[in-house]
């Protein structure tokens, strides 16, 4: 995918391979370094709006490195640079003008490990409306709760019991519980790096059916390293090798007639 | 010629009996051991260095046991012998004046061909030397004639079927179970002798009169009311807490959340050096340097309170040594202990919380106050305690920047004493042992004993009931 293309995508709004799909990030030449290290590699990839796209490789690829770079969470790693352009909404998000704080309420996140607060369940989802001033007063604030967790299809299981600590939870309710946390700053991006790879195969199933109701209303971007779970969830796909993008496309063009050589391998489970 | 005996070495030579009578009783077992992994047709239960060790057991602790007897009560059962041998005329003498008289023996015999010139203390101090040295003898010839026995035993029982690796498994057990019951035999004995001779205090002395009684002069007057020493070290404490906590705990986060690699790398090291100065050194600055400092701020205060018309006279007593002093210069001590547990305790929480907390968009500090600091709040309130037990615990400092005027006073500036303080100064000088001063010493250790293990219950209540909560 070469910069010119991408820009105008950027510009017009469209994917150049789905043109009924508008782009929600827009990445181009993007290249991560962790000291001396290069991770990323000059990678440049158009996210759709309203669509689950799923970054697969093998481990070490670099998948959460890029994903970090999405909400600058990489600031946050001692010796950690990113260079390249990444536009939202016309704006290259690494620009001294945006404040990180902000777009990290924009740009959610949901990790490998459920990580729930040491609060209670309420104040685990009222946390980040909370710091971002989202709710005027206590009635306010309950009803972001209950519609987060609602969103979330965890409000039935734990409405009784909102005071409990959200860690007295399963892990997959405690995975649940961190995607209504980033709901409730009603972000338009949702990062998730591997979020079922700590999950029984019941509490995962789960986690998908909510990612595909998900998608409705936000753009999602999945890691994953199972290629069924990709194949399921996600309607575009890109392939991370040693730290480049190898290929990217519609997921059911990935999975049945890949174009690259290396993508067949890793898909058909030859490596990786 | 036994009193010759009477100045032996007797701890080197016990040892040396020791390592020689081990060793031989290793190669001992070892070389048996090896006859039999060398000859038999049956595959030994042991290595052979399993059964030098079992033989080695054996020939080692009768050496052990002697040797420790002989430390506790040689010299005691010499005193004794001897003491039964005096002549009638020593009867008149007190049992202190008596213990007096044989510390000069002893004292007298450990000095060669020492001569007084005195006939009777002369032939007591010779008839005492030739006691030690018939005890050191015998003892010398028992350790080793029962380690030998032992070696003989312990060798005979080998065989290759013998499970000399399980017996000398369960001698470690037996061995490391001697480690902790030592441990815990001196804290009870510790503890029991507090509450014994604390007894005896209060058999002189009413309970109520000594924990509420207000005035404190056990020097002179036999006056035992030990509030204001409680009171003197409360409000000591307190100053103290109030600048180690907040600034340490600052510290601490300052270290594991914002400050680099590098920086970290120059201030832990520093905070270090700070917990290494000995508490006297901290004493001195206290009372050159901060009570003086304490003292001029305290005289400017009343000027200006009188100058401004608010104060007819001086408000606070300014006085040369201050409550405040001390707990300036405590606090400023006990800065690298809340500063380091807690570093320790805020970079054990998980960083997928932190993670959790930006990705939130959460700045670091509402990460640090809203996710981090609570999930680390057991370990740091035990940093706290610890820090409030130093605190508690200290002398120096008191002694040096507080004065020594036991008396309840709400302003910091006037000086107080504390309950270590007054320990140190009842126990030092000239003084018989039974009287209610020295005994009031064992009633003022008893209570701080008492408030140190208060401490740790709700201590390690208050990080129990935050593990339930978080985990
Ligand atoms: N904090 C870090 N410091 C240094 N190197 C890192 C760090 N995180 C990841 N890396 C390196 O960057 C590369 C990509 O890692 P990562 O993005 O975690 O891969 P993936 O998520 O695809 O398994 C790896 O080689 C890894 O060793
Ligand atoms: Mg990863």
């Amino acid at each position: 995918m070469d910069g010119t293309l991408g820009n105008s995508a950027a510009e017009t709004g469209v994917l150049p391979d789905a043109p009924n799909a508008s782009v929600r990030m827009s990445c181009r030449n993007i290249n991560v370094f962790y000291g001396e290290k290069q991770a990323i590699f000059d990678v440049s990839l158009q996210i759709a709006d309203r669509s689950v796209t799923a970054l697969i490789g093998p481990s070490g690829c670099g998948k959460s490195t890029f994903l970090r770079c999405l909400n600058r969470m990489n600031d946050t790693i001692e010796g950690c640079r990113v260079e390249g352009e990444i536009m939202m909404e016309g704006k290259d998000i690494n620009s001294p003008a945006i404040d990180p704080v902000l777009l990290r309420s924009r740009v959610g996140m949901v990790f490998q490990k459920p990580n729930p607060f040491p609060k209670s369940i309420y104040e685990n989802i009222a946390y980040g409306p909370r710091i971002h001033g989202l709710a005027q007063g206590r009635e306010d604030m309950d009803e972001i709760v209950e519609k987060s967790l609602r969103r979330a299809g965890l409000w039935e299981e734990v409405k009784d019991r909102l005071n409990l600590a959200g860690t007295s939870l399963s892990g997959g309710q405690q995975q649940r519980l961190c995607i209504a946390r980033a709901i409730a700053v009603r972000p338009e991006v949702i990062l998730m790096d591997e979020p079922c790879s700590a999950l029984d195969p019941i509490a995962t199933a789960r986690i998908e059916e909510l990612i595909d109701d998900l998608r409705k209303r936000y753009c999602i971007i999945i890691v994953t390293h199972s290629m069924q779970q990709a194949a399921r969830v996600s309607q575009r796909t890109a392939f991370f090798h040693l730290g480049s993008l190898v290929e990217v496309g519609d997921t059911d063009q990935i999975f049945t007639s890949p174009r690259d050589r290396r993508t067949e391998d890793y898909i058909t489970g030859r490596f990786g | 010629m036994l009193s010759e005996l009477g100045h032996l070495p007797m701890d080197f030579l016990l040892l040396a009996a020791a390592v020689t009578l081990a060793s031989f009783g290793f190669i001992a077992g070892r070389l048996r051991a090896e006859q039999f992994s060398f000859s038999g047709d049956i595959h030994p239960n042991s290595r052979p260095n399993a059964h030098g060790y079992f033989v080695l057991m054996w020939s080692l602790v009768p050496v052990v046991l002697i040797g420790l007897g002989y430390v506790l009560f040689g010299e005691g059962a010499s005193r004794a012998i001897l003491r039964s041998e005096l002549p009638e005329g020593f009867s008149i003498l007190t049992p202190g004046e008596l213990t007096t008289y044989l510390d000069t023996v002893a004292r007298a015999a450990r000095m060669p061909d020492f001569l007084s010139g005195e006939r009777v203390f002369d032939t007591v101090t010779e008839r005492y030397g030739e006691i030690r040295g018939t005890v050191n003898m015998v003892t010398l010839l028992a350790a080793c004639a029962l380690s030998v026995a032992g070696m003989f035993v312990a060798r005979r029982c080998l065989s290759p079927g013998f499970r000399a690796r399980q017996h000398v498994e369960s001698g470690i057990e037996w061995f490391l179970f001697l480690c902790a019951a030592v441990a815990i035999a001196t804290t009870v004995g510790i503890v029991a002798s507090l509450v014994f001779e604390s007894l005896r205090f209060f058999s002189e002395v009413p309970v109520w009169d000594f924990v509420l009684g207000t005035r404190w002069n056990a020097q002179t007057n036999a006056e035992f009311g030990a509030l204001p020493l409680f009171f003197g070290t409360f409000m000591i404490s307190f100053f103290a807490m109030m600048i180690a906590a907040p600034v340490g705990l600052y510290a601490a986060i300052y270290l594991s959340e914002y400050a680099s690699s590098q920086v970290r790398a120059i201030i832990k090291p520093v905070l270090e050096v700070l917990a290494g100065i000995p508490t006297v050194v901290y004493g001195f600055f206290a009372l050159l340097v901060i009570a003086p400092a304490v003292r001029s701020v305290a005289l400017w205060i009343n000027q200006m309170l009188i100058a401004w018309g608010l104060a007819d006279g001086a408000v606070l007593a300014a006085q040369p040594t201050s409550a405040l002093a001390a707990g300036i210069v405590m606090g400023i001590m006990v800065i690298p202990f809340v500063s380091s547990l807690s570093d320790d305790v805020i970079r054990a929480v998980p960083q997928s919380l932190r993670d959790g907390a930006y990705a939130m968009g959460a700045t670091k500090s509402e990460a640090v106050r809203q996710v981090i600091v609570p999930a680390a709040l057991p370990g740091i309130i035990a940093a706290l305690l610890l820090a409030v037990s130093r605190a508690i615990g200290e002398t120096m400092i008191v002694v040096m920047a507080a004065g020594q005027r036991a008396q309840i006073s709400t302003d910091p500036t006037s000086d107080l004493t504390t309950i270590t303080v007054q320990i140190v100064a009842l126990l030092t000088g000239e003084s018989e042992f039974d009287s209610p001063k020295t005994l009031s010493a064992f009633a003022l250790g008893l209570v701080l004993f008492i408030v140190t293990l208060l401490f740790n219950l709700v201590a390690i209540n208050v990080v129990k009931r935050f593990r339930e909560k978080y985990e």
